[in-house]
């Protein structure tokens, strides 16, 4: 069943502090259905992460349409009001980085069993879901009730994917989850996909170990750079950028 | 003639001489008198009014004279208490001054007096409708403590927000176990004003609920006159179960006449022991003359002689 | 292809027209009606406009952040939802079981201040605004549930220490006086003063600002985990973006007294739209 359905897909950055926008991405188009996996590839700097957060609505899009088959009927996802986004990204649409953001004096258990918390599970059900997501990807048990924030980086990403992942969604945004981790986790990770995709879950991803997922891919989106415009910074740079103008 | 010409005939030589019957002027007790009108009216609620310069200082009992002023006939039979006596140099001296400008005679037993000016005690012996207990009022205001800002006691008031009355109950409590307020203890008169009774002490604060007689309290200084009308319910605050209770006497004997369950005065011994003494002391002599074998109508009281209040189930336990 | 229904006539206010692009729709999934609704807000202070035009719609709960800099109107704003101060014109509605369904602003003294007693709690940056300062700090709790008639004393002192436990408060101190405690502890009590009576809605006016990076992230912690165990809706004013990221689900962004921008918060923070927003934004990177 079609999933989503996205058309004439525009996003530029607006800088006023610069007076110039900065186009990302133009008039993209394509559909995905339950259970597809969608591998975004093109250059560096080419609009795929932001291609996603526009998506997750992370950034606004400035043109087009994004509809997305909700649970509760069609919406445009480039439209759609922010409590409406906030309500699809709690149940439908999961967004995965290979950034965790840890909270001082937040366990590692804590942090993953949120999510479900959040949803209104009990603490005891999110806790043993937690622990079994954190098991998935290997990290040891000794380091269930200790603080990521003093974890080493691989740690802390085996924590970010059971936190990401540990709750059921429609659409899964995959924004380069793979980039650093070992190769076990990452072995982890596309069983945990595979599992998901075969549950129907549909998959848009961003990734630079392409190989790691490839069984799971059903069509491809290459990005390019529209003809003659340099290459999008990412976000950093843009923000360097400015502080150099400043 | 008319009567009260006739009776007033005495005071003319004195009237002659710049005094006005009452020592008030008559505009200032029709003012008194309609601000305890008013005050009747809303019970416990502090009435404003122009406190006049009387021949005694601001803080000594101005408030209640003028209230006795004002009330007073020649028909009245007036009594003085301070802190129970009648016969400290101050209840003696606005005795003599009201029996001088009023022509009221003056008595010392409650059971006779229509007007019993006092500071800080209700006497022993109940009192019954028809007499008047006019009480003098340092600090009329039961919110000061809480909110030295008038103008936002009077909005409280109005509000009947009284929740940080309750508030300071509850710090009591968690610092002391019991209620530490002894005298002035803040009640809630006719469901609806909190008024601080003056610095009468626990003892006599029950005393004012549905009581026969009237009740005036007038503070000269702060100018401020409240009243609790004769059968108003006045009930001190406490919690639903942490109860108000008065002071723990039983124990206290009066070295004079033997009497218990009445309200003591401790007089220190040189010997540093403590000797009790009952605080109301029209209501000794009375017992005393009673020993003595003079016969002496003495007045239901109260508390009875095993410390049972007369409202059977208002003091809890 | 769009479903066509309720079109939600609250909404209208909360479609944010960005400088381009989109323009966002009425919410269609929101299953439940605003709990807070306040429209056309306008204040002056003799020529100074302090707020203007200003319309805030909160969903059952949210948690909705204002920022701004000082002077931006963010904490008057707030005052009013608190009904603590009335502005010049504005509609105030709280879709709460128990408040009547009219203007708030325009109710007189005392039926407001009930709804404020018992609806709306209140954390301040300042503990001395929030907190008797001469009274215990159970007491400060348990003066809420005195206003509203409880006059059991054993009850009282249950629902002070059940508060102050789910504001993570040390309660061998419940009897401190406030001004021995810690500026964190200080703000554990006023947040258990303004949740113990379970209200609909909870104002934070920068309730960890003057707090260190330690503490101020252990009574955030301790807002998010309330706010999911009783899902109380909050508005939470800050100038600090560490802390609007860290709770918020949606950001309004204000200057002199004007609604400047407003989405989820990741997408303020990431991809502001309003040029104001940029440099508020840029600032603190």
């Amino acid at each position: 069943m079609r999933l989503l359905d996205v058309r004439d897909y525009c996003k530029s950055f607006t800088i006023h502090h610069l007076q110039r926008a900065v186009p990302a991405f133009d008039g993209l188009n394509f559909t995905l259905d339950e259970g597809e996996f969608l591998l975004v590839r093109g250059p560096n700097g080419v609009g795929k992460s932001t291609l996603l957060r526009c998506l997750y609505r992370s950034y606004r899009p400035t043109g087009g349409q994004a509809n997305y088959h909700s649970r509760h009927g069609w919406i445009d996802l480039a439209a759609a009001a922010d409590v409406d986004m906030a309500l699809l990204r709690q149940d439908e649409i999961g967004f995965v980085t290979q950034f965790l953001r840890p909270r001082p004096r937040v366990t590692a258990l804590e942090l993953v069993a949120e999510p479900l918390l959040a949803q209104g599970q009990t603490q005891d059900a999110a806790e043993a879901a937690a622990a079994a997501m954190l098991d998935v990807f290997g990290l040891k048990p000794e380091l269930w009730s200790a603080y990521p924030t003093t974890f080493s980086g691989g740690e802390q990403q085996k924590v970010n994917l059971a936190r990401a992942l540990i709750r059921p969604r429609r659409l899964l945004l995959l924004d380069e989850p793979t980039a650093s981790l070992d190769k076990p986790t990452r072995t982890a990770l596309a069983a945990r996909l595979g599992e998901l995709k075969r549950a129907g879950v549909a998959m848009i991803g961003v990734l630079h170990h392409p190989e790691d997922v490839a069984g799971l891919v059903d069509q491809e989106l290459a990005l390019a750079l529209p003809a003659g415009a340099p290459a999008l910074p990412d976000v950093t740079e843009l923000v360097e950028n400015l502080d150099a103008h400043r | 003639m008319n009567r009260l010409m006739t009776l007033t005939a005495p005071f003319a030589q004195e009237q002659q001489s710049g005094y006005a019957y009452g020592f008030l002027d008559e505009f200032a007790k029709r003012e008194l008198r309609r601000t305890m009108l008013k005050a009747v009216a809303i019970p416990g609620y502090q009435v404003p009014y122009a406190s006049r310069e009387l021949p005694i200082a601001r803080g000594w009992g101005t408030g209640g004279l003028q209230v006795t002023l004002s009330m007073a006939g020649p028909e009245s039979v007036i009594k003085v208490i301070d802190q129970g006596a009648d016969d400290s140099v101050n209840a003696a001296n606005l005795r003599r001054f009201l029996a001088r400008m009023t022509g009221a005679s003056t008595t010392t037993d409650t059971l006779h007096a229509t007007l019993i000016q006092s500071r800080h005690r209700i006497p022993e012996e109940r009192l019954a409708e028809g007499q008047a207990l006019i009480l003098q009022v340092p600090d009329p205001e039961p919110l000061r403590r809480v909110q030295p800002d008038i103008s936002q006691a009077r909005i409280m008031h109005a509000d009947a927000d009284y929740s940080q009355m309750w508030l300071t109950l509850y710090e009591q409590l968690v610092h002391f176990g019991r209620f530490m307020q002894g005298a002035s203890y803040p009640c809630l008169v006719h469901g609806r004003y909190v008024m601080s009774p003056s610095p009468i002490p626990r003892w006599d604060t029950p005393k004012l609920h549905q009581a026969a007689h009237l009740t005036l309290l007038s503070a000269g200084r702060e100018k401020r006159l409240y009243a609790v009308p004769p059968y108003t319910d006045v009930r001190p605050l406490e919690f639903d179960d942490v109860f108000f209770q008065v002071e723990n006497q039983a124990t206290w004997v009066c070295r004079q006449t033997g009497a218990r369950y009445k309200f003591m005065n401790e007089i220190p011994q040189a010997d540093g022991s403590v000797a009790y003494e009952l605080s109301d002391t029209g209501y000794a002599a009375k017992l005393a003359a009673a020993r003595a074998g003079t016969p002496v109508p003495i007045g239901p009281t109260y508390f009875d002689d095993k410390g049972e209040f007369y409202h059977a189930g208002f003091l809890k336990s | 292809m769009p479903v066509s229904s309720s079109p939600n006539g609250a909404a209208r206010a909360q479609a944010v027209q960005p400088d381009m692009g989109i323009a966002l729709q009425a919410p269609r999934l929101m299953p439940h009606a605003p709990i807070l609704q306040v429209t056309g807000v306008e204040k002056s202070y003799g020529r100074i406009r302090a707020l203007n035009a200003v319309d805030v719609i909160v969903y059952p709960g949210e948690i909705l952040g204002i920022v701004g800099e000082s002077g931006s109107g963010k904490s008057t704003l707030l005052r009013m939802l608190n009904l603590e101060e009335l502005p010049d014109r504005g509609d105030y509605r709280l879709n709460v079981p128990g408040v009547r369904s009219d203007n708030l602003f325009e109710l007189d003294r005392l039926p407001r201040r009930d709804i404020q007693i018992r609806h709306i709690g209140i954390v301040y940056q300042h503990p001395h605004l929030g907190l008797r300062m001469r009274n215990t700090s159970s007491g400060n709790v348990a003066e809420r549930l005195i206003m509203t008639g409880e006059r059991n004393f054993a009850r009282l002192r249950a629902a002070a220490s059940g508060a102050l436990a789910a504001s993570e408060f040390p309660l061998a101190r419940m009897d401190d006086l406030p001004v021995r405690l810690s500026g964190g502890m200080q703000q554990r009590v006023q947040l258990a003063k303004a949740i113990a009576l379970r209200p609909a809605l909870l104002l934070l006016d920068e309730p960890t600002s003057g707090l260190d990076v330690s503490v101020q992230a252990a009574v955030l912690d301790t807002l998010k985990r309330l706010q999911r165990e009783t899902r109380v809706t909050m508005i939470l004013v800050s100038h600090d973006l560490g802390v609007i990221r860290t709770l918020a689900d949606r950001v309004m962004v204000m200057r002199h007294g004007e609604v400047v921008e407003m989405g989820l918060t990741d997408q303020i923070l990431e991809d502001p739209q309003a040029a104001y927003t940029q440099q508020l934004v840029h600032a603190k990177l």
